[in-house]
């Protein structure tokens, strides 16, 4: 137990130093370089108007469908990690067990190619 | 051991003041990044008990995939927060009714350890194996051939949720040209190109 | 406080020098990456590339650092500030705190933490944050449809690689980088896992956003995308952190199928050289061939691209993972 957590200590330092770093180059861009901002410079970039108005608009909802399959498809890929590393202690069964798993996900899987969610335009 | 009881309160307190965020930020946006920041946490205590199978799933599933489509949602949806904010005493009955609830639940947890301190021995799995086997290992174990039917379950939810996704979502546009990979490469010379012999002055 | 010195002081001291031996060669790496991108495209184009600052251009990348350095950081007006700096620290951070479980030889490695293969993947899949973040503070249309490209890019890439890792995993049964390498020490799994091979490189380009797959940051109609509105160090930070990136998907190429620190014969003359040299060597390999796509293949348009991702790699992976299990069930070459 002990010696697991000893193993994280260094991520969580490093986690510090590398925050601690990439603060430090952007303060010293700050401090090394003259700031002097004006309201043409500070404009968002456009082709030579000024933005006709907030650009975080509303997009197609196909990038929120491509969000959801992804948070499906991610949990797939994340009960597979120990069953792939188990796979020589759980036997027949264990594979089997995935095997059906994933081919009930294989379904789902079709019905989404044969609908078009995965069509692109 | 100082270090781990330092780091825990450390994690415990960013959480629960990140969680506190998320619900009292005004920016939507921030309240994500507040969301974020509690997974994160929640995961080094997860670390901390020795799980870390689960610490690394909840980082890659929930702040790698969940909050990225909160984000989306948040960012990209034009939602009007301060009429959305409006409804908030409507809901104040029932969201106090259940964070009783809650309280209680939490309260009776409190009570059962000090009335019989063993019996959460009984109902928790052995931890002692920790150390000699990985976490990673120990799930796979026992969850692709005790917890059989729980887990094919879940493998159906997780159908009823790709198929719900695609009827909520999908739309399909009429008058858009798509690429058609089999019918462009099954095309020959003889139905695409045709040689005409154009006379001067006649045109085609 | 003897022992508040040997117990508590002296080994976070070692622990920050170790990370200092991995940071500082790493910078290093990725400034001269940039100048190897320049030289390699230069070479490919049959032009001269960097050669006036110093010989054979070799300050080029100091004196681009310099100048970025002394450039005004532009915020704009209508950006959300807080994040709009936070996004490309995040960027670099993640470029970073990946290498923390990379061994570079046989127990060589700062954290050799039991799930190092899950690590990765996590830092892997936060690399959207960084894109998506300077797209949405930075209030502009280029940077805002160039970060939803790419979330949605990276996303789906992410998928296939998760598949490839757990395919390779079939054949190790750990978690841990240390062992993945050491059971590649009779045969690399570049070998037996071919296909998975090139689907892995494949993704990786397209998850680092890197030619055929740069559509977030398409110049030609995207004029450079999320990082549209960005100047000097902020920049520079997603500059850094992109190729710290390039650099730690190599390395990942290089454990999961080239076999580490190995050696790729293990007889005499080959074995005489030590672990890290043949990893940086395998690395800059890879690396090479990162920048020779970019200098042969046009860029892909977005409707291929993610046809590639979901109808072509997915299934493939999906399929290859069925086969793997398979075939080390039906042969009883699972590894206990």
């Amino acid at each position: 137990m002990e010696a697991l957590l000893l193993e994280y200590l260094p991520i969580l330092i490093f986690l510090g130093i590398a925050t601690a770093l990439a603060l430090l180059i952007v303060a010293a861009a700050f401090i090394a370089a003259r700031q002097r901002p004006d309201s043409e410079k500070l404009s968002a970039y456009e082709c030579g108007f000024d933005a006709f108005d907030d650009a975080r608009g509303m997009f197609d909802v196909r990038f929120y469908l491509v969000a959801i399959l992804f948070i499906i498809f991610d949990l797939e890929v994340a009960f597979l990690f120990p069953w792939a590393v188990t796979l020589g202690e759980i036997g027949l069964v264990g594979f089997w067990s995935m095997i059906v798993f994933l081919a009930v996900l294989t379904v789902g899987f079709i019905y989404e190619w044969k609908k078009g969610a995965l069509e692109w335009e | 051991m100082i270090v781990q009881a330092l780091a825990f309160y450390m994690f415990a307190t960013v959480a629960i003041a990140a969680g506190v965020m998320v619900i009292s930020a005004r920016n939507p946006v921030h309240s994500v990044f507040f969301l974020i920041a509690a997974f994160f946490n929640a995961a080094g205590l997860f670390v901390l008990l020795g799980a870390e199978f689960l610490a690394m799933i909840l980082v890659i599933v929930y702040v790698g995939a969940v909050a990225v489509l909160f984000l989306f949602v948040v960012m990209m949806l034009d939602i009007n927060f301060v009429e959305l904010r409006q409804g908030f005493l409507q809901y104040l009955p029932i969201g106090g009714l259940i964070g009783v609830i809650l309280l209680v639940e939490l309260l009776f947890i409190f009570a059962s350890w000090t009335v019989a301190p063993d019996a959460g021995a009984v109902a928790a799995a052995p931890m002692s194996a920790l150390g000699e086997i990985s976490n990673t290992r120990m799930f796979g174990r026992l969850l692709y051939t005790k917890y059989i039917y729980y887990f094919q379950a879940a493998g159906l939810v997780l159908l009823v949720a790709m198929i719900g996704a695609i009827v909520l979502t999908l739309r399909t546009r009429k008058g858009v040209r798509r690429q058609k990979v089999p019918d462009q490469l099954r095309r020959t010379r003889a139905e695409s190109v045709e040689i005409k012999k154009v006379e001067t002055g006649k045109g085609i | 406080m003897a022992e508040l010195w040997t117990g508590y002081m002296l080994p976070t001291v070692i622990i920050v020098a170790q990370i200092i031996a991995i940071v500082v060669p790493l910078l290093f790496s990725v400034a001269y990456l940039t100048y190897a991108e320049r030289k390699v495209l230069a070479g490919m184009q049959l032009r001269k590339g960097p050669n006036v600052v110093g010989p054979f251009g070799l300050l080029q990348p100091m004196a681009d650092g310099i100048k970025l350095l002394f450039k005004e950081t532009v915020i704009p007006s209508g950006a959300n500030k807080v994040v709009f700096i936070a996004a490309p620290v995040v960027t670099f951070l993640l470029g970073l705190i990946g290498w923390a479980v990379i061994p570079f030889d046989d127990g060589m490695v700062l954290a050799d933490i039991n799930v190092g293969i899950l690590y990765l993947f996590a830092v892997s899949s936060l690399g959207v944050y960084g894109v998506i973040m300077a797209g949405w503070a930075s209030n502009s249309k280029y940077a805002f449809l160039g970060a939803l490209r790419s979330a949605a890019q990276m996303v789906s890439y992410e998928i296939s690689i998760g598949f490839v890792i757990v395919t390779v995993l079939l054949c190790v049964g750990s978690l841990n980088l240390t062992e993945i390498v050491r059971a590649q020490k009779d045969l690399w799994f570049a070998v037996p896992l071919l296909p998975m091979f090139v689907v892995f490189f494949v993704s990786g380009l397209a998850e680092t956003n890197r030619t055929p797959f740069d559509l977030p940051e398409a110049e030609a109609e995207l004029v450079a995308g999320f990082n549209v509105e960005y100047s000097s160090m902020p920049f520079a930070l997603f500059y850094l952190g992109e190729y710290a990136n390039m650099i730690l998907m190599s390395a990942m190429t290089t454990i999961l199928f080239l076999g580490g620190w190995l050696p790729p014969i293990d007889v005499a003359p080959f074995n005489w050289i030590p672990g890290p040299i043949w990893f940086a060597a395998k690395i800059a390999m890879v690396l090479f061939v990162f920048l020779w796509v970019r200098a042969t293949f046009p860029r892909y348009r977005y409707d291929q691209l993610m046809r590639l991702g979901w109808k072509v790699f997915l299934p493939l992976s999906l399929f290859w993972v069925f086969l793997t299990a398979g075939v080390l069930v039906a042969t009883g070459w699972v590894p206990k």
